[in-house]
C-alpha cells in the first residue's frame, strides 16, 4: 500500500506539471478561439522564443550587462522576434489561406512547425541551453505530518502563479476589449468579419503575436525546468490531450485539462506502472482524451459544433 | 396542372411540431402528398419549409407528430430509412460532392442499387465491372435526359450554379426514388434555366411517375407546375389546396404582404 | 501534338472507365513498367551506371517502393476518405510485429483454460499478409470513434494509437520474442522455395507487391466504394441522405488503409531493414507518410508515388548539392535546411495547389493535350 504522503506528493507534483502543460495549451486556445486555426506550431514557437531569450541573455551577460538588465533586454529581444515571426506567418502562410477549410490551415501549421524548428536552430543554435530565471529548489511541506515532508518545487509554484495571471489577463482581453471581440468574430466566420470591416490581417497578426508571447512565457518556465532544447517542441504534442479534454475554445478548460492530464499521468505512472511496467505516462494522456472524446466529443468545456445543411 | 388519376396517399405528416431551443420551426403541421402528384410547399422566408423537408427525410426529428410513408407510420424518420425507402432530395445550397466529377456524383446516387462488395470491387474484373457498366448505362440515361453530356467529366466545383443544380437533380434521380423532395430547385436561375428545370420536373413526373414535393418561391412556377399547394407561415400551415384556391386565399395574401398577425 | 486524343474513340463504357484511357499514357506506363521490371535488374546485374554499386537499389529504390505502398494506404484514408491520421507509423509497426510473431511461431499459454494456442512458424508471404490483416483489425477498432469524432479530434485519437503502440512494442517483450536488446531480426525470406537475399531480388519482390497493391487500390477507388469514401470526405451529411452508410464507408477505409500500411510495415521490417526496433515506426514516420501524401497529392494513387519519391530524394539532394558546389555544410545545418525546405514546400503547395504534385502533373497533361495550341 502506498502512503498518503507519497500519494499527495505525486498528486501535487502532477498538478503542478499539469499547470505547466496548460501554459502551452493556452497558446493553442488563443489562436483557435481567435482564428479557428489549430496551431500545430505552438511547440515550435516555444522553442523559438526560448532560444531567442536564452541566447541573447547569455550574450548580454557575456558582454558585461548586469543580470537584471540582461533579462529585460533578453525578453524584449525575444518578444521582437515573436512579433516578426507573427508578421511573417500571417503575411505568407495564414493570410493566403484565409478562406480555406480548417484541415488545410492545420496542415499549413505543420509546415510552419518545420520551418520554425529548422530556422530557430539554424540561427540560434541547436544545443541544450540552461535557463536560470526562477529558483529551482524545493520546499518540503508538512514535514512533521509525513516523513521527509511533501516535495513542492518552487518553479512549479511560480509556473502556477504565472499561469493564473495569464488566464485572467487573456479572459479580460477576450471579453472586455474591442480587439478581443473582433478576434472572436473572426474565429466564427472569416468572410463575415471581413465584410463588416474588421481588418483580418491586423487581427491575425495580433493573435499570433500574443500567442508568441504566451509561448515566450511558457519557454521561460519550461526552459528553466528542462533547459531550452529541441525536445521542448514535443510539449506541443503533450498539450493536445490537454486541449481535447478541456475543449479547444475554452481558456479555463486549458487549465482544468492541464491539471487532469498532469495529475492523471503522474498517478498512473507511479501506481499503475508498478503493475504494467513503466512508460505509461507516454500514452496515458492520449488514451484518456480518446475515452473522453467518445463520451463528449467537444471536451469538458468546449462548444458543441452544430452542422446545418 | 391536371390532377393525376390516383388518390393514393404516399406520404402523410400529422401534427408535426419541431423546436430548436426556443425557436419553434414547425407547429402542429399536417398535410399529405398523393402518389404521382407534384406538391408545392410555399411560404415567406423562415416559414419552416426546409425544416419540413428535413423532417420528412429524417435529418431533423420532430418533437411531436407522426410521419406515414408508404403505409408505415413512425414518430420520426432516420436518414437511411428515408433513402432506402425511396425518398431523395436536393438542397437549397447545392450539396454536391465537390471533389468529384458530375458523372461520379450521379454514379454515387446509385449506391443503394449496387450489390457487389469490397472483395469483388478490389478485383474489379468480373462481376463488379459488369455491375459498374450496368449502372453506368442507367446514369447515362439520366445524363441524356438532363442534357448534361458535355460536362460529365468536369469537377462539379467548376460548374456554374445552374448546372450544379441540374447535376444534383441527376443524383437524386439516380436513386430511382418514389418521392423526390426539391428544395428551391430554381433558386438563382434566370428565366431560361427556370424553364429548363420546369421541363425536367414535369418530365420526371410524367415519364418516371415520381411523386414530387417542391419548395419554391417563384409563384408562376408554383402555379404552373404543381397539382396542389400547401402554404406555411411562421411554422403553421395556413392554406392547402389547388393553386387556384390558394391564390385567392386571404390568409396567404396577408402572409406574403407581411400583414401583422 | 504528341499528346492528342483525336482518333482514340471509346466504344464501350469499359474502355471509357479504364485506368489510362489515353493511348499515350498506356505507352508511357508500359515503358515505365518495362524499365522497372526488366531494365533495372538487367542494369544492376551487369553493374551498369547508375546501378554500379548497390546504393541506388538498396538505399533509394527499395525504401521508395515500400514507403510508396504505405503512402497509398495513408492516401486512401486521408485523401480519399478525408479522415486525418497521425498514427500510420503504429500501423506499420503492427504489421511488422504481427508478421514477425507469425513468422517465428506463436505460443500463447492460457493458464486458466489449461491449454495453449500454438501456431507453427508460417511461410513468409502468409505472415506478411496476415500482419496486414492484424493491422486492419486494429484499424477498424480505432476507426469506430471516427463516427463521432471528426477532423482535429480524430487526429488526436490517432496519436493515442501511435503512442500506445510505441509503448506496447517496446515494453511487452512477447512481441520481440524476449530479445534482450529489444531489436529483432526478420526470418529468412523464402517465397515458394526461392530465397530472396540480394538487393535485386529484394527490389523485385517489393516491386511485385507494390504493383499488385497499386492496381487493387486503384480498382477500389474507381469503384462504388471509392465514390462512397469521397462522398463522406466531401459532405458526409449529404452522403448519408443518398443512402451511403457512414459506418460502413469509414470502417472500410480504415480497414483497407491499415491493411496496406500493415503490409508495407512488414515489408519495411523484413525486406528493407532486416532487423529493427520500435523506433523505426515512431511518430516521425507517421508525419513523413502524411507529408508524402500531401505533397504528392491527396486522393491520387499516382500522387503517393510522387510524394514518396520527393521525400526520399530531397535529403539526398540536400546532401549532394552543397558538397558538389564546394560549400561544406555540417550535417546539422543540412537537417535544419531540410526542415525549412519541407515546411516551406508544404505551405507553398497548400497555398498554390492543395492537391499536390499529382494535380500539377495532370494540369500539365491538360496543357500538353492542347500543345502547341494555347486552348
Amino acid at each position: 500500500m502506498v502512503g498518503l504522503g507519497q500519494f499527495l506528493e505525486v498528486l501535487i507534483g502532477g498538478l503542478m506539471s499539469g499547470v505547466l502543460y496548460s501554459l502551452v495549451a493556452l497558446g493553442f486556445v488563443l489562436i483557435f478561439k481567435a482564428s479557428g486555426v489549430f496551431n500545430f506550431a505552438q511547440g515550435a514557437m516555444v522553442l523559438l522564443a526560448g532560444l531567442a531569450l536564452v541566447r541573447s541573455l547569455d550574450l548580454l551577460v557575456a558582454w558585461g550587462f548586469p543580470l537584471w538588465a540582461a533579462i529585460i533586454l533578453g525578453i524584449g529581444f525575444a518578444a521582437v522576434i515573436m512579433a516578426i515571426t507573427a508578421w511573417l506567418i500571417e503575411r505568407f502562410v495564414i493570410g493566403p489561406l484565409v478562406n480555406q477549410d480548417g484541415l488545410t490551415l492545420f496542415m499549413s501549421t505543420i509546415g510552419v512547425t518545420f520551418i520554425l524548428e529548422g530556422a530557430a536552430q539554424m540561427i540560434f543554435g541547436s544545443d541544450a541551453y540552461p535557463l536560470r530565471l526562477f529558483p529551482t529548489d524545493a520546499w518540503f511541506l508538512f514535514e512533521d505530518l509525513f516523513p521527509g515532508g511533501i516535495l513542492l518545487n518552487k518553479l512549479d509554484v511560480w509556473g502556477g502563479f504565472i499561469a493564473g495571471i495569464l488566464v485572467a489577463g487573456l479572459a479580460i482581453f477576450f471579453e472586455r476589449t474591442k480587439t478581443g471581440r473582433a478576434l472572436r468574430a473572426v474565429a466564427d466566420d472569416h468572410l463575415a468579419a471581413q465584410s463588416v470591416g474588421i481588418p483580418i490581417s491586423w487581427i491575425w497578426f495580433v493573435v499570433w503575436f500574443v500567442a508568441g508571447l504566451v509561448a515566450l512565457v511558457a519557454a521561460t518556465v519550461w526552459g528553466t525546468k528542462l533547459g531550452v532544447q529541441f525536445s521542448i517542441t514535443f510539449l506541443a504534442l503533450k498539450a493536445l490531450p490537454v486541449l481535447i479534454i478541456g475543449g479547444l475554445t475554452s481558456i479555463p478548460g486549458a487549465i482544468v485539462g492541464g491539471l487532469i492530464v498532469g495529475a492523471g499521468e503522474k498517478i498512473a505512472e507511479v501506481f499503475l506502472g508498478s503493475y504494467i511496467g513503466g512508460g505509461i505516462e507516454y500514452w496515458f494522456a492520449y488514451v484518456l482524451a480518446l475515452a473522453l472524446l467518445l463520451v463528449r466529443p467537444q471536451g469538458l468545456f468546449g462548444e458543441r459544433i452544430i452542422e446545418r445543411i | 396542372m391536371k390532377m393525376p388519376n390516383t388518390s393514393e396517399i404516399l406520404l402523410r405528416v400529422e401534427g408535426v411540431s419541431l423546436a430548436f431551443g426556443g425557436v419553434k420551426a414547425l407547429r402542429d403541421v399536417s398535410f399529405d402528398i398523393r402518389k404521382g402528384e407534384i406538391r408545392a410547399i410555399i411560404g415567406p422566408n423562415g416559414a419552416g419549409k426546409t425544416s419540413m423537408l428535413n423532417v420528412i427525410n429524417g435529418f431533423y426529428h420532430p418533437n411531436h407528430g407522426a410521419i406515414t410513408f408508404k403505409g408505415r407510420t413512425r414518430a420520426q424518420m432516420q436518414p437511411y430509412e428515408a433513402s432506402r425507402g425511396g425518398i431523395a432530395r436536393t438542397f437549397q445550397n447545392v450539396a454536391l460532392f465537390k471533389g468529384m466529377s458530375a458523372l461520379d456524383n450521379i454514379m454515387a446516387g446509385r449506391t443503394l442499387k449496387m450489390r457487389r462488395g469490397l472483395l469483388w470491387q478490389t478485383l474489379r474484373y468480373g462481376p463488379a465491372l459488369a455491375e459498374e457498366i450496368e449502372h453506368r448505362h442507367r446514369v447515362e440515361e439520366i445524363i441524356d435526359f438532363l442534357e448534361i453530356e458535355a460536362i460529365r467529366r468536369v469537377p462539379v466545383a467548376r460548374l456554374p450554379y445552374g448546372l450544379q443544380k441540374r447535376v444534383e437533380l441527376g443524383r437524386a434521380l439516380a436513386m430511382e426514388p418514389d418521392l423526390l423532395l426539391l428544395d428551391e430547385p430554381m433558386a438563382g436561375m434566370n428565366l431560361e434555366e427556370k424553364e429548363d428545370m420546369s421541363r425536367f420536373i414535369i418530365d420526371v413526373n410524367n415519364h418516371y411517375g415520381t411523386t414530387i414535393a417542391l419548395i419554391e418561391h417563384d409563384m408562376s412556377v408554383v402555379m404552373d407546375l404543381s397539382h396542389r399547394v400547401a402554404v406555411l407561415d411562421h411554422g403553421v400551415k395556413i392554406a392547402d389546396g389547388t393553386p387556384d384556391q390558394v391564390k385567392e386565399n386571404q390568409a396567404v395574401i396577408d402572409a406574403y404582404l407581411g400583414v401583422a398577425h | 501534338m504528341l499528346y492528342r486524343e483525336a482518333g482514340q474513340f471509346k466504344t464501350t463504357y469499359a474502355e471509357d472507365m479504364a485506368i489510362f484511357p489515353i493511348r499515350q499514357d498506356r505507352i508511357a506506363l508500359a515503358i515505365l513498367l518495362g524499365i522497372a521490371f526488366i531494365g533495372v535488374p538487367l542494369l544492376a546485374d551487369f553493374d551498369i551506371w547508375p546501378f554500379g554499386s548497390d546504393y541506388l537499389l538498396r538505399a533509394i529504390l527499395l525504401p521508395f517502393l515500400i514507403l510508396a505502398l504505405a503512402a497509398i494506404g495513408v492516401n486512401i484514408l486521408v485523401g480519399y476518405c478525408g479522415q486525418i491520421t497521425l498514427g500510420s507509423g503504429a500501423f506499420m509497426a503492427i504489421g511488422a510485429y504481427s508478421a514477425y510473431k507469425l513468422g517465428t511461431g506463436v505460443h500463447i499459454p492460457i493458464a486458466w483454460l489449461g491449454f495453449a494456442i500454438s501456431i507453427p512458424p508460417l511461410p513468409v508471404l502468409l505472415s506478411i499478409l496476415l500482419g496486414g490483416l492484424m493491422a486492419a483489425i486494429v484499424g477498424i477498432l480505432f476507426g469506430v470513434p471516427s463516427l463521432r469524432i471528426k477532423g482535429l479530434y480524430l487526429a488526436v485519437a490517432t496519436l493515442a494509437a501511435q503512442f500506445f503502440f510505441d509503448w506496447v512494442f517496446l515494453r511487452v517483450a512477447w512481441f520481440t520474442n524476449y530479445a534482450p536488446s529489444g531489436s529483432v531480426n526478420a526470418p529468412t525470406l523464402d517465397f515458394f522455395g526461392l530465397n530472396v537475399g540480394t538487393p535485386i531480388e529484394r527490389y523485385l519482390l517489393c516491386l511485385i507487391f507494390v504493383t499488385v497493391f497499386a492496381v487493387l487500390a486503384k480498382n477500389l477507388v474507381r469503384g462504388n466504394l471509392g465514390r462512397q469514401w469521397m462522398a463522406i470526405r466531401d459532405m458526409d451529411i449529404a452522403a448519408e441522405l443518398i443512402g451511403i452508410r457512414p459506418l460502413y464507408a469509414k470502417l472500410t477505409a480504415f480497414a483497407v488503409s491499415s491493411f496496406i500500411i500493415g503490409v508495407a510495415g512488414a515489408l519495411w521490417a523484413f525486406v528493407y531493414l532486416g532487423s529493427w526496433e520500435p523506433l523505426a515506426f515512431s511518430i516521425d514516420r507517421s508525419l513523413q507518410l502524411l507529408f508524402m501524401v500531401i505533397i504528392g497529392g491527396l486522393g491520387s494513387i499516382m500522387g503517393s508515388f510522387v510524394g514518396a519519391a520527393f521525400i526520399l530524394i530531397l535529403p539526398i539532394l540536400l546532401n549532394l548539392i552543397p558538397s558538389e558546389l564546394g560549400v561544406p555544410l555540417s550535417t546539422e545545418t543540412i537537417t535544419h535546411l531540410e526542415f525549412i525546405i519541407f515546411g516551406s514546400l508544404i505551405c507553398y503547395l497548400l497555398i498554390k495547389e492543395p492537391h499536390g504534385f499529382a494535380r500539377l502533373i495532370s494540369l500539365g497533361k491538360e496543357k500538353l493535350r492542347l500543345w502547341p495550341f494555347p486552348y
